[in-house]
């Protein structure tokens, strides 16, 4: 760039014009100003290079990880308690003495909210900032937009949030849940007796790939245990979208005579208004219950939550789920984000998603300590197969396909905005990111196999 | 034609008014209680745990008949020590036995919950309490989820003549919830060894289904209409700002839906305050104090931004669009670092749930109250326009800026009050559409679009056609979505507003004369 114009860009050889001006002294002025630059920037040369011998010598050069998450634009509301969540267990892993007896240095990037943004930013934390692992996205579609990044570049990804299946990435440890273990099981409870018993299934979802997807296997699903195709509806809204009058409308005239439910795959702030559009109509959850698979106590923190009481959602980990680990976690929670002045301090809550995020730092840490290293095709093989007792419970890494053993929770919404559990799973229930019902041929597998293969 | 349109506007207040206070909230009436006798529901409740089904179903009977929903709390405890089988043959019992209770609740929302809950039990033990409990209701709608459920429950009976009248009944009632039963019930006529009975049944049925659907399709046209009026409402209200900035001043604010924003966070705002200062019982007054406080708040957002930036920028529209937008998207940012996700909005009681007008039309408060105040904003800027000697000069200005400066008219002012005004009602829109989402730093964006849709195919700088055109493009929406689906609706809507402007590029009411450019 400087070669087109080296007569302004370069001070010591100002342009003719100017020196005729200025004369003498101003061409001194400079010789002494670029002196004086380049003097600086020894010793600031010097001094870093002396930083990095010592810290060299000691051996205790920090371990940078990347925080890939939103912190503006419309995802921000979900994407920066996650940030927080990571920040957290760094915190608490370096005041333990940190991996190894190396600190954690998280470096920090904001997408943005834009999909492009999030390959630009994964490629910064990857060549620039040499990150040793990836702590980010939530969006299916932020997903995909990284993924080529990490293959590409073998780099390591660790994505927290429940998501539609259908990926089986060497770079990327999903600890979030598969479709069968949320979606899939939240339709066998509702068509249980315990669960109601329910015939008729309306598939309400916001339009883009993880709705589509999940409604995918769930009709695929519905139509294998004999429900008739008259039976399910499924629908699509525009991202955003707030007039529901027509959709609950319809839903009303489906739900006549009982015995239907909604499955709701809707996303962010269209909820509030479908929820009470739903109440406002007289409609209530006796008649037909709403199951949703993106409604956390995160997203219930800023809904007026009189219309959804009585509702369900599916997950993996709630707030309310009663064990001493998570009390401990919930009050380390709250207690972080009032330490550091994070909007609503102590008000803040744990949902699933946030839960994933922190025990997925965690499973890194055993792993790079059982690896001995941050080499990521030494950390990758070390986390096959890994425990941790997260704050819901202990959990397990699948030995090959990148997945995370999980329970499966139904909660019920409570006025307070919380959940309570009203049936779980026997014990950890197997991540499968090939359903069984859309694609029974596919599975996944990077020990035996080299990722998706065919039975 | 101002006067048959405020006669409309009239009418349609008045019948607001009534939908919303009209229907008289009834009074309790106590149900008529049996003494129960003590020893045999013991006895019952001991046999509950049994593992033998024929022991529980019998002691379960003896409940239901007897027992009352004080037995509730005693259930509970027996239901969580049970195991799972018995745990699941408990549960209908406490639930009918709750039920009715609730039917002689003083709440008529409860009363009426409980009987829809009763008819879909199917339970016919739920038969003489509903019967009962109908005889001394008092509130119509309540009434008829009685008699519904009632039938509904006898129309699954075994007598052929109970299940005929059951039928007819709710023919008669143009039960909605009936079709799926009478539909199995003609199914069961319609095969070759049918009886004769059954043919009867199913005839009957088949008619009742007929006057169901007519009735249901009726239903579906009034309710379609509301939706598309309630939407065009929404429009209206969100573009009348809008109109006022962009039609009458020619500035194209970009920040516009961000003023909305400003509109909704003063309403929540005000709501904190009356959470925090005030006792809960005064609460819903916070909606009604909200109104001015938003108004103000986007007034002067919108006059610090004229007075900032866009004085500077008149008659450079690309350059306005382009400060606008970056101040837009400050806004939104600083909403979005001040004040978090925690910003429920909680609906005054007044505005919750809906006004039942005919079997199967509800009609949502909230729906009514913005319907009613878009028609009162209208009827506002058009005295203030029109009628006011402000309105006056500001139509001067816009007019023709020199003449009016030079006539003494202090346009600087004029301008810097009419968009302070126009951002007030830009307020007024956030204010109104926290009843229906939520109060998010997106919340502008999400209407800003069609803000300007509207605007644009109405004719800049025309009220009448910003009316005209959100009761278009709303009602053309509801008419179409129903067919189409909410993502289609939305990509036809948007293809027959370029259609239309390209047939009509200055919009519907275009400005006839010299001063159109």
């Amino acid at each position: 760039m400087a070669t087109d114009e080296p007569n302004e860009a370069s001070p010591v050889e100002p342009g003719g014009t100017a020196e005729s001006e200025a004369g003498p002294s101003r061409r001194e002025l400079l010789v002494k100003g670029g002196k004086v630059v380049a003097g600086i920037g020894v010793a600031a040369l010097l001094g870093n290079l002396g930083n990095w011998a010592l810290s060299y010598a000691a051996d205790k050069e920090p371990i940078k990880i990347g925080i890939l998450h939103s912190l503006s634009g419309t995802m921000a509301i979900s994407e920066v308690s996650l940030r927080d969540t990571v920040m957290m267990a760094v915190e608490e892993i370096n005041a333990k003495g940190g991996v190894m007896g190396r600190m954690i240095k998280p470096v920090i990037v904001d997408p943005a909210s834009n999909w492009d943004l999030f390959a630009e930013k994964a490629k910064q934390l990857l060549f620039q900032d040499k990150v040793s692992v990836t702590f980010g996205c939530w969006t299916s579609v932020s997903r995909k937009s990284v993924l080529p990044v990490f293959e590409k570049n073998n780099g390591l990804l660790f994505y927290p949030v429940q998501y539609e299946g259908e990926e089986c990435s060497r770079n990327v440890f999903y600890t979030g849940a598969a479709p069968n273990q949320q979606a899939v099981p939240a339709v066998d409870y509702l068509m249980s007796k315990e669960g109601g018993g329910f015939t008729k299934f309306y598939l309400l979802g916001t339009d883009y790939v993880y709705p589509r997807t999940t409604n995918k296997i769930l009709r695929a699903m519905l139509l294998a245990k004999k429900v008739p195709a008259d039976k399910i509806m499924e629908e699509y809204t525009p991202f955003h979208h707030q007039d529901y009058q027509t959709i609950v409308g319809k839903l009303k005239k489906f739900a006549a005579g009982g015995g239907a439910a909604v499955i709701s795959t809707i996303n962010g702030d269209s909820n509030v208004p479908f929820y009470k559009e739903f109440a406002n109509q007289g409609l209530r959850a006796e008649d037909a219950p709403i199951m949703a698979f993106s409604v956390a106590e995160d997203e219930l923190r800023g809904m007026d939550t009189s219309a959804l009481v009585g509702h369900l959602a599916a997950w993996n980990y709630y707030q309310s789920v009663d064990t001493p680990q998570n009390k401990q976690f919930v009050a380390n929670f709250k207690a972080y984000c009032k330490k550091n002045n994070l909007p609503d301090g102590d008000k803040r809550v744990t949902d699933d998603p946030i839960e994933a995020a922190y025990f997925g730092v965690y499973i890194w840490k055993q792993a790079v300590e059982k690896a001995g290293g941050t080499e990521v095709d030494k950390v990758r093989k070390a986390v096959y197969g890994s425990k941790f007792m997260a704050p819901g419970g202990e959990i397990m890494m699948d030995a090959a396909n990148h997945h995370t053993y999980r329970p499966v929770l139904i909660g019920e919404i409570l006025a307070d905005g919380q959940f309570k559990v009203v049936s779980r799973s026997p014990g950890l229930v197997k991540p499968e990111p090939w359903s069984e019902f859309t694609n029974p041929d596919k599975g996944c597998d990077w020990v035996g196999h080299q990722g998706t293969y065919q039975k | 034609m101002m006067i048959s349109l405020r006669h409309t506007v009239a009418t349609l207040g008045i019948v607001g008014l009534f939908l919303l206070f009209g229907p008289s909230r009834a009074i309790a009436a106590d149900g008529p209680v049996t003494a129960p006798s003590t020893s045999s529901i013991e006895q019952a409740l001991t046999q509950l745990t049994s593992e033998d089904e024929s022991i529980r179903d019998a002691a379960i009977r003896v409940l239901i008949s007897q027992g009352d929903a004080g037995l509730v709390p005693r259930l509970e405890g027996i239901r969580a020590s049970a195991s799972r089988s018995i745990r699941q043959a408990i549960k209908p019992l406490m639930d009918l036995l709750k039920n009715r209770a609730k039917l002689a609740s003083p709440d008529s929302d409860a009363r009426r919950s409980a009987a829809t809950d009763l008819g879909s039990s199917g339970n016919p033990s739920a038969i003489p309490w509903l019967d009962a409990a109908k005889v001394n209701e008092s509130n119509k709608w309540v009434r008829y989820t009685m008699e519904e459920s009632s039938a509904l429950i006898k129309l699954a009976s075994d007598d052929p003549s109970t299940k005929l009248a059951a039928a007819e009944k709710l023919g008669e009632l143009r039960s909605g919830n009936a079709v799926p039963a009478l539909k199995a019930l003609v199914e069961a006529g319609a095969v070759a060894e049918a009886t004769e009975q059954q043919k009867v049944l199913a005839k009957v049925a088949e008619a009742a289904i007929d006057r169901i659907e007519t009735w249901g399709d009726w239903a579906n046209a009034i309710e379609t209409i509301f939706r598309g009026i309630s939407l065009s409402s929404i429009l209206l209200i969100m573009s009348l700002g809008l109109a006022i900035v962009f039609g009458l001043m020619g500035v194209i604010n970009m920040a516009h839906g961000e003023l909305m924003m400003v509109g909704a966070y003063a309403t929540f705002v005000t709501q904190q305050c009356f959470t925090a200062w005030f006792p809960p019982d005064v609460f819903d007054w916070y909606f009604p104090v909200a109104l001015p406080v938003a108004f103000l708040a986007a007034a002067g957002s919108g006059f610090l931004l004229e007075a900032t930036v866009i004085r500077f920028l008149y008659g450079r529209p690309l350059e306005t669009m382009l400060a606008t937008w970056g101040v837009s998207l400050v806004l939104m940012q600083a909403a979005r670092v001040y004040f978090g996700d925690l910003t429920a909005v909680v609906a005054p009681g007044p505005l919750r749930g809906g006004a039942q007008v005919l079997v199967g039309v509800y009609l949502p408060y909230n729906r009514i109250f913005i319907i009613a105040l878009s028609i009162v904003c209208v009827l506002g800027i058009y005295f203030a326009l029109f009628k006011s000697n402000l309105g006056l000069r500001v139509r001067a200005v816009t007019q023709n800026r020199n003449m009016s400066a030079c006539l003494g008219i202090p346009t600087r002012k004029v301008d810097s009050y009419t968009f302070a005004f126009g951002s007030g009602l830009a307020g007024i829109a956030g204010w109104v559409l926290t009843m229906v989402g939520n109060v998010d730093p997106g919340l502008g964006q999400n209407y800003i679009v069609d803000a300007f849709m509207v605007v644009v195919t109405g004719g800049v700088g025309k009220l009448a056609g910003t009316i005209v055109a959100s009761l278009g493009i709303g009602g053309l929406n509801k008419l179409i979505e129903p067919g189409l689906g909410a993502v289609y609706g939305k990509v036809f809507i948007l293809v027959m507003v370029i259609l239309f402007l390209q047939w009509r590029p200055s919009g519907l009411f275009a400005m006839k004369g010299r001063d159109a450019d």
